[in-house]
């Protein structure tokens, strides 16, 4: 019944069919073409086969969908592609470089920092937007400032600690 | 999601003019509440209006030595922001106890003020709802209702305002500054939120064509004596079962000054300047925070599973005004309470 629900004015509306969207992600220019209801994510993943970049909730409370947009961490299901026209996005595809493991990548294998591996993409995104914030200096302030990566294997121990080591490299 | 048609706005007019000519549109900036409401088939615009892209990003200092927030501003830059942090740490700390970063970095300012209730009623569009279809009637009133209002309810309505932010703001005699069809006009923070009424679909005193340009700070910040102190079901990233935000300002042990507002109780961030007054003159101490407890919540009603709240909001402004009058505000990142 919900979904019979009219529009206020109940005028059929004219939806322009794709919208040419071009991203940059992990360095690289992409262009699509994308609805207008196109998220962020659904770019990544059904667009772009970056696939790395999980739907958890696809609400913004579970934080698998992290990724960088212009070097800050946001939750990629709750904004759209077209927004984001023109912005650098870096998912966890883009982290390691010619080989290397980006040194989060490293800490979470060294600290075994997952169990399922679902959120891990999202948890590492989202320690390196951490990290380059500044802010977290204390494991308390590591565990607050990741609250927005839930980890239902219940890794957390484990991925301060490995926040922790990266830190101390960086 | 619906199908919806997108536009971006030129600037704060261009946004006005698109608005006026299509009210089934909705202004669109983080998104973060928006599009989660869209997904759940709540909000069905017929366009959005990107307005992300508007100059309206900085935060200035006024003449008369307060701060102007462009509506725009994520609410991390905000919380972080060296002026904020300096003179409005009661500001900073209540920003940082809502959201996760990640959201945080998406936020802004302005849609900070306009996110809709977390009632479950309102999400779940198979049950009655008298904020998203009028007349409807409300699920909650004989529902499950333990994160609901006690203050200010109506039969019609007994959602919360979710915003830690706005109670800071509201506590801190903010300025909402809007732009319309009709001019721009300025508002008190605590007349912008309304309470429910019979018309809980309208959650602020807004013009359907208008937008939020910035929100103003008066020079007293209560920077030494403040804190934000939130209780809530799990120690980060949940909406407040009660909260509070105290500011004094103290003569030796004496108040010269104090601002109380709570978040999590009602429809508004619920600021109650008859406590405020009753404080005034009197030496900061538990018995004189207790009363003021009694005076915010003489009216409070308590439903069948929220009535817990009544005697935890006075706990909480007991404890919060002590913090407050110790100069040890709470943390928000080292949980305990002191």
């Amino acid at each position: 019944m919900a979904l019979a629900r009219k529009r206020a004015t109940g005028e059929p509306i004219q939806v322009p069919e794709k919208i040419a969207v071009s991203l940059i992600v992990n360095g690289v220019e992409r262009r699509l073409d994308v609805a207008p209801w196109t998220t962020l994510l659904d770019a990544l993943r059904d667009h772009l086969d970056l696939t790395g970049t999980k739907k958890g909730c696809d609400h913004g409370q579970c934080g698998a969908c992290t990724v960088l947009a212009d070097g800050r961490r946001i939750n990629s299901c709750l904004t759209l592609a077209v927004m984001k026209d023109g912005a650098k996005i870096t998912t966890i595809e883009g982290l390691a470089t010619e080989g290397v493991l980006h040194p989060l990548q490293q800490a979470f294998i060294d600290h075994d920092a997952f169990q399922c591996g679902y959120c891990t993409p999202g948890q590492i995104c989202s320690a390196v937007g951490l990290i380059a914030e500044g802010k977290a200096k204390t494991a308390d302030e590591i565990r607050e400032l990741m609250s927005g990566n839930i980890c239902r294997c219940g890794a957390y121990p484990n991925i301060v600690a490995a926040i922790l080591q990266a830190m101390g490299q960086s | 999601m619906i199908n919806f048609q997108y536009a971006r706005a030129s600037d704060v007019a261009d946004a006005v003019r698109m608005m006026a000519a299509d009210p089934t549109a909705k202004f669109i900036a983080g998104g973060t509440n928006l599009i989660d409401l869209m997904k759940e088939d709540v909000e069905r615009p017929s366009r959005l209006i990107d307005i992300s892209r508007l100059p309206l990003n900085s935060v200035e200092e006024t003449a008369d030595g307060g701060l102007r927030i462009g509506a725009l501003v994520p609410n991390s830059d905000l919380a972080y922001h060296p002026l904020v942090a300096q003179r409005y740490p009661l500001l900073a700390s209540a920003i940082l106890a809502g959201a996760s970063q990640q959201l945080r970095n998406m936020a802004s300012t302005g849609g900070n003020l306009l996110q809709r209730t977390r009632c479950a009623y309102f999400y779940d569009t198979a049950t009655p709802c008298n904020k998203r279809e009028p007349g409807s009637g409300c699920s909650a009133r004989n529902g499950l209702n333990r994160m609901h209002a006690i203050l200010g309810t109506s039969e019609s309505c007994i959602a919360t305002h979710p915003s830690d932010m706005c109670v800071a703001l509201a506590a801190l005699d903010a300025k909402v500054h809007v732009a319309g069809s009709a001019g721009e006009r300025a508002m008190a923070f605590t007349d912008f939120h309304r309470l429910p009424g019979t018309t809980p679909q309208h959650d602020a005193n807004l013009q359907p064509d208008e937008i939020v340009t910035a929100v103003e700070l008066p020079a007293q910040g209560f920077a030494k004596n403040y804190t934000y102190l939130k209780i809530r079901d799990r120690l980060s990233y949940a909406f407040a079962l009660v909260s509070v935000a105290a500011a004094l300002e103290l003569d030796g042990n004496t108040i010269k000054q104090a601002r109380l507002a709570l978040g999590g109780v009602a429809h508004k961030p619920w600021r109650d300047t008859g406590a405020e007054a009753g404080l005034r003159g009197q030496t900061a101490n538990r018995a004189t925070f207790a009363h003021a407890a009694d005076l915010v919540l003489r009216d409070a009603k308590g439903l069948a599973h929220n009535a817990f709240k009544i005697e935890l909001a006075r706990k909480v402004i007991v404890r919060a005004l002590t913090q407050a009058a110790r100069g040890t505000p709470q943390s928000q990142s080292n949980k305990k309470i002191r």
